[in-house]
């Protein structure tokens, strides 16, 4: 009897009206897992994150088989699908900072979810805005707008937005594009410590970001598995497929 | 290093005739506006004065001022506004929010279009079978505001529908992706950041409104009605017939025989001004609204 995983993927399979971008991909990521998925541009990375959470249903002409399964349950038959992305931070490549305060841009979704008193969001927004490593910047001016922060800041003002919900699962793709490398190393850190509270899965153009921070990393390519193990194998002498070595050597891609 | 080649002075000849040209271009939009308004006010001064403005029309419109056209007007422009702005606005943001690409959402898209393209006669004659007959509201106000809600509606809806898409689809995106319902992402971040280009859109609406003589002669403008007493509220909205300045201006240029030579400008006078006023308080809260935009 095994633990039931987090994340279930079975076949899943993903178009944009007649041209498939996923085939068939199965995979389970375990509890508290850090799991890296690493993979050339148009290989399905964020098509996947979107099936999780279903924001794939905002692009017109999408369809989607197999089945996700968030805690057991299927999450295209997640009725208060508003529940399940709380569930799920999601922490997109170019930063998104609201054209709101700093303070109302990290309240925003506890808000959404009815939470009002003034004390909750105060906690929270501090919280939030360290495991960010960003209070330190902007303590002295949550109410400034938060589009006016630099892109850097305003990618770690995304990534507190997203934990701002309290999830379960983090999703961070291509989190550093925007950061420079010391901020990076920064958030690393808090990724470390936030593995304790959740599962992060970890989509990289940095193959060695996956290798520092994942437990295990998947190489997607084409909309297909090349290859899924432990870092050791994927990121050692001898992965089992050539192309995996190849590309993390960066022979290609 | 920074020699002047051939090909250097023929750009920089170039982007001083392109420069020029796309100036002159819209120095010459203010032309005919000089002209029109100096001439029409010009014309219009012997006719104009604070009496002229307050004192009903008398001797079937050649004497007297255009107080009740004013008035008929300004209930006209009211009623036919409050009618067509939510019901476009909201529609809008229907149509920009909510609808999926569908035979549906295609078929509203088309009709809005089309309707916009209809000709403003046309609206009239459909305001007369459909309002004054087979709604039996009769020639009143109320049919000629219902008539030019109709007309403004299509203008409202796609003036609305690109003051919204204007707000960046990433925004949305995030708002979805913490679970927020659409609505929750309309409020907060999509109508608060659109609003000046929607009402900017809505206000300019009114100098149309204001405007159109065809449809509201067909449907409930009458060539003479004075008010009683020169009051406010003595018409009724629902049933009254009333006049309005468009078609007292229509009438007077054309039909009245014997009228002073500068009547005619002075209500065209009047009628640019009502609009000058509601445009520059449009321009005022854009600009008000723009200051506060967040992005």
């Amino acid at each position: 009897m095994t633990a039931q995983p987090k994340i279930e993927v079975r076949d899943l399979r993903l178009s944009y009206g007649t041209r498939e971008v996923i085939h068939g991909i199965s995979f389970d990521i375990g509890h508290n897992e850090i799991f890296g998925i690493i993979g050339p541009a148009q290989s399905g990375k964020t098509s996947l994150l979107r099936c999780i959470n279903r924001t794939i249903e905002f692009s017109a002409a999408t369809t989607v088989s197999g089945t996700v399964k968030v805690d057991g349950q299927s999450v295209q038959k997640v009725r208060n699908v508003y529940e399940l992305r709380r569930k799920i931070g999601m922490v997109a490549p170019l930063p998104v900072g609201l054209p709101l305060s700093i303070y109302d841009n990290v309240a925003f979704a506890p808000r959404c979810a009815g939470m009002t008193a003034k004390s909750d969001l105060d906690g929270l927004v501090e919280k939030c805005l360290q495991q960010a490593a960003l209070w330190d910047e902007v303590k002295d001016r949550l109410d400034s707008l938060g589009t006016k922060l630099s892109g850097g800041q305003q990618q770690r003002l995304t990534i507190a937005r997203a934990l701002s919900h309290q999830p379960e699962i983090l999703c961070l793709d291509e989190f550093s594009i925007a950061i420079d490398p010391v901020t990076t190393m920064r958030i690393e850190d808090v990724l470390k410590e936030l593995r304790k509270e959740m599962t992060i899965i970890l989509v990289t153009n940095l193959t060695q970001q996956a290798r520092r921070l994942a437990d295990r990393t998947m190489f997607l390519w084409n909309g297909e598995i090349i290859e899924l193990d432990i870092n050791d194998v994927i990121f050692g002498d001898t992965p089992k497929d050539q192309r995996t070595y190849d590309y993390v050597m960066g022979v290609f891609g | 290093m920074f020699t002047e080649t051939p090909f250097v002075r023929k750009k920089r000849r170039a982007e001083l005739i392109a420069k020029c040209f796309f100036g002159g271009m819209a120095a010459a939009m203010v032309i005919p506006l000089i002209l029109i308004v100096g001439y029409v006010v010009i014309q219009g001064a012997p006719s104009l004065s604070w009496d002229f403005l307050t004192t009903n029309p008398r001797l079937g419109g050649i004497r007297g001022g255009i107080w009740s056209a004013l008035v008929g007007t300004i209930y006209i422009v009211a009623i036919s506004l409050c009618v067509s702005a939510p019901i476009g606005v909201f529609s809008a943001v229907y149509l920009n929010e909510y609808a999926k690409d569908n035979w549906f959402t295609r078929i509203v898209n088309l009709a809005v279009v089309n309707l916009a393209g209809v000709p403003s006669i046309v609206h009239g004659l459909f305001g007369l079978g459909a309002f004054v007959y087979a709604a039996g509201m009769g020639k009143s106000i109320l049919s000629a505001s219902l008539t030019l809600s109709i007309m403004t509606l299509p203008v409202i809806i796609a003036s609305t529908k690109e003051a919204l898409s204007a707000v960046p689809i990433s925004f949305r995106e995030a708002c979805w992706n913490v679970g927020a319902t659409r609505w929750q992402t309309i409020r907060r971040i999509v109508l608060p950041n659109s609003i000046s280009g929607i009402l900017t859109g809505v206000i300019l609406q009114v100098s149309r409104t204001a405007g159109e003589t065809a449809p509201v002669m067909l449907t409930g403008v009458a060539t003479f009605k004075a008010i009683e007493s020169n009051g406010l509220f003595l018409y009724n909205p629902l049933t009254d017939q009333c006049m309005a300045l468009s078609m007292h201006l229509y009438y007077i240029a054309t039909q009245a025989n014997n009228a002073a030579p500068s009547l005619p400008y002075a209500i065209a006078t009047v009628l640019l001004g009502v609009v000058l006023v509601v445009n520059a308080t449009a321009i005022g809260v854009r600009a008000y609204l723009r200051s506060r935009k967040k992005w």
